[in-house]
């Protein structure tokens, strides 16, 4: 999976931001937004998979909707397979869709409960194809032995099905026209931890064969070990680390990834008891008003002076291990230039 | 694998039926299907069960007119009018007009309130601005004195009353089936068929539709009643059609003969009686939707 051969860029994301405005008073004017993500740039290689972590609210899933358009985005462009979609209308994007599919969160809520297996299933299909009936009938039993659910229940409801077989369902709705790319939005977050491992050993192995590419955003530390090949860490609307796997989570370098990893569990007593827990104080600011300078400074152990005032800017620390973080930026010369171009750009934002 | 041989697609016939779903649980929704079964089958078959032609000026035997006839006399089951009309017949013949303004009025009460609620609530932004305006302008307008001013303006026809409820009642139904679908456009099933690349129309048609189906029922159920409510205070008031036989005109005849002075009950209670128990059996059929769509209100 991971040959450098084969390290195409499938994905790439550059300077994505969804702002949601805020309206209030009687008039309804506009009178701020929600930064749910802001300025965020990474790529997914193909038949990689490329891990989303970070607390809830951190605007992970808004990122991944985002990526697939679901929203109309603020600013930035997303290419997938060369093709840019972040400007594409929806109209024209509807052609599109094939190559990039999603996996939810709630199994239970994203099938129709109305619908019989075989129709949600083979929803995507009547779209995109002109399938006789049969041939239909036939490519959602392949689905169906693909993710592993008896064909003899198509034509079953979705209530008559576990969580896990739902999300079944639900990846097999996602495969069924052949995608490149999939966002598996916290597909795991739902279910047992039995079933998790079912679930998640399922999407790899469809990947091996099918030769997928997915963005998995989680929260689950663990599970993202297991499954992704590189990790991405957010912190309110922006990615402050992002590394291969092993890197990060041998040598966390932002200090928020280090509270994060050291929040993990260890499943051995001893270790558990000797480990040093990094304890966060205070809450996550608003997305609607996110700290000036670094937005990670209200809450960071090693908070210098120029967090407060200064956003850090992105650098490669390793190949391949990007952090924004002013404990690794201080001695390049390039910040001073940045920051007096940062601070004109916020003094801007702030008279409008 | 037998189960499994199709891809089974409902029709849209028995998607509506499953939709409707009769509220056979409820025994005051149960009164209320009985009520509606006699009164349809009664509108339906008419002309079999009335004895006379309602408007017709009835004589005796000795060619006398057979006016203020007590219930009984000459074979009329309920007697007949000063002009000498059979009551049971015109009682009869109402339900017909009835039945035609309740399920008219109802059917676009529901329909209309269904498009606008469902465009409203699905595409938002300033379809929904005007729809909602249109729907604030429309609980502004006082329901009766509408439909005054339409019979006024109009022929009086009992359409007068179809054709004002269509105007003005569409924005109750409208505005409950757009906060339904509010919530319903943003459930997942809905991003999924948005992700597959479905076009808006099919997601309203599969994904929508059919969920705010069991509402537009409930809305159209108390409609029927309504109508003919107002059919009937239109009728009693003078503005209705005279040539068309309905309670409401039965009651303004009666009204206008003095029938009260001269104790004639037989005249003016059945027609009462019959819109009581149509309006009422409507709303408790509403009320057994009711519990169908919320069980969760419980009682």
């Amino acid at each position: 999976m991971l040959d450098d051969t084969a390290r195409r860029k499938l994905v790439e994301v550059k300077n994505l931001k969804m702002h949601f405005p805020i309206y209030s008073g009687v008039l309804r004017s506009r009178t701020g937004e929600v930064k749910a993500v802001d300025d965020i740039s990474f790529d997914v290689f193909e038949g990689e998979t490329l891990g989303l972590v970070g607390e809830s609210g951190c605007g992970k899933s808004t990122c991944g909707r985002a990526v697939l358009r679901l929203y109309d985005i603020t600013e930035g462009t997303v290419t997938i397979d060369g093709i840019e979609i972040g400007t594409m209308d929806q109209q024209t994007l509807r052609g599109y869709r094939p190559m990039m599919q999603m996996v939810f969160q709630d199994p239970q809520a994203s099938l129709n409960p109305r619908m019989t297996v075989a129709r949600i299933i083979s929803e995507p299909l009547e779209e995109h194809t002109d399938l006789s009936d049969v041939d239909k009938l036939a490519r959602v039993h392949e689905l169906m032995d693909a993710v592993g659910l008896n064909r003899d229940f198509a034509n079953r409801y979705p209530h008559e099905f576990s969580g896990g077989q739902r999300q079944r369902i639900g990846i097999a709705r996602a495969l069924a026209l052949n995608p490149k790319f999939i966002v598996c939005d916290e597909p795991i977050a739902a279910l047992d931890v039995s079933i998790q491992a079912q679930v998640v050993n399922l999407l790899e192995e469809l990947q091996d064969k099918l030769g997928l590419t997915y963005l998995f955003i989680s929260h689950d530390l663990s599970m993202v070990r297991h499954i992704a090949d590189r990790v991405a860490v957010m912190y309110l609307g922006k990615v402050v680390e992002l590394a291969p796997r092993d890197a990060l989570y041998a040598t966390p370098k932002h200090p928020y990834t280090e509270a994060l990893l050291s929040a993990v569990p260890d499943p051995d007593p001893s270790v558990e008891n000797r480990k040093e827990r990094v304890i966060l104080t205070g809450d996550v600011p608003s997305p609607s008003n996110p700290p000036q300078g670094c937005n990670f400074c209200t809450r960071c152990p090693k908070v210098m002076e120029i967090c407060k005032t200064v956003d850090p800017t992105t650098v490669e620390l390793a190949p391949g291990h990007f952090t924004a973080c002013h404990l690794y930026t201080q001695t390049t010369t390039m910040t001073a230039d940045n920051t007096v171009a940062q601070e004109a750009q916020k003094s801007d934002q702030q008279g409008e | 694998m037998p189960e499994a041989a199709v891809i089974r697609k409902p029709r849209v016939l028995s998607r509506v039926f499953s939709a409707v779903r009769l509220p056979v649980g409820d025994p005051f929704a149960v009164v209320g299907l009985v009520i509606y079964a006699l009164f349809i089958v009664t509108a339906l078959s008419a002309p079999l069960i009335a004895p006379y032609d309602p408007t017709e000026i009835l004589y005796t035997e000795n060619y006398d007119l057979a006016s203020d006839l007590l219930p009984g006399e000459e074979g009329h089951v309920l007697g007949t009018t000063s002009l000498g009309r059979d009551i049971f017949s015109q009682i009869v013949w109402g339900a017909r007009s009835a039945l035609l303004v309740g399920l008219t009025a109802a059917f676009m009460v529901a329909f209309i309130g269904s498009i606008v609620g469902l465009l409203s609530g699905y595409f938002g932004g300033w379809v929904d601005a005007l729809l909602m305006r249109l729907a604030d302008v429309a609980f502004g307008i006082p329901f009766l004195p509408f439909v005054i001013v339409i019979s006024a303006f109009s022929e009086p026809s009992i359409w007068n009353t179809v054709i004002a409820m269509a105007l003005v009642l569409w924005r109750d139904t409208g505005r409950v089936i757009r906060s339904q679908v509010l919530s319903l456009r943003s459930r997942g099933y809905v991003e999924a068929a948005r992700v597959s690349g479905s076009s808006d129309l099919k997601i309203i048609l599969r994904h929508i539709t059919p969920n705010i189906l069991p509402l537009s029922f409930l809305y159209g159920s108390i409609a029927i009643g309504w109508a003919i409510l107002t059919e009937a205070s239109i009728s009693f008031l003078g503005f209705g059609d005279p040539d068309a036989i309905s309670w409401g005109f039965m009651l303004q005849d009666a009204f206008n003969s003095q029938a009260l002075a001269r104790q004639a009950y037989h005249w003016f209670i059945p027609p009462g009686l019959a819109i009581i128990l149509v309006v009422s059996a409507g709303f408790f059929i509403s009320r057994g939707y009711e519990n169908l769509l919320f069980p969760k209100l419980g009682r």
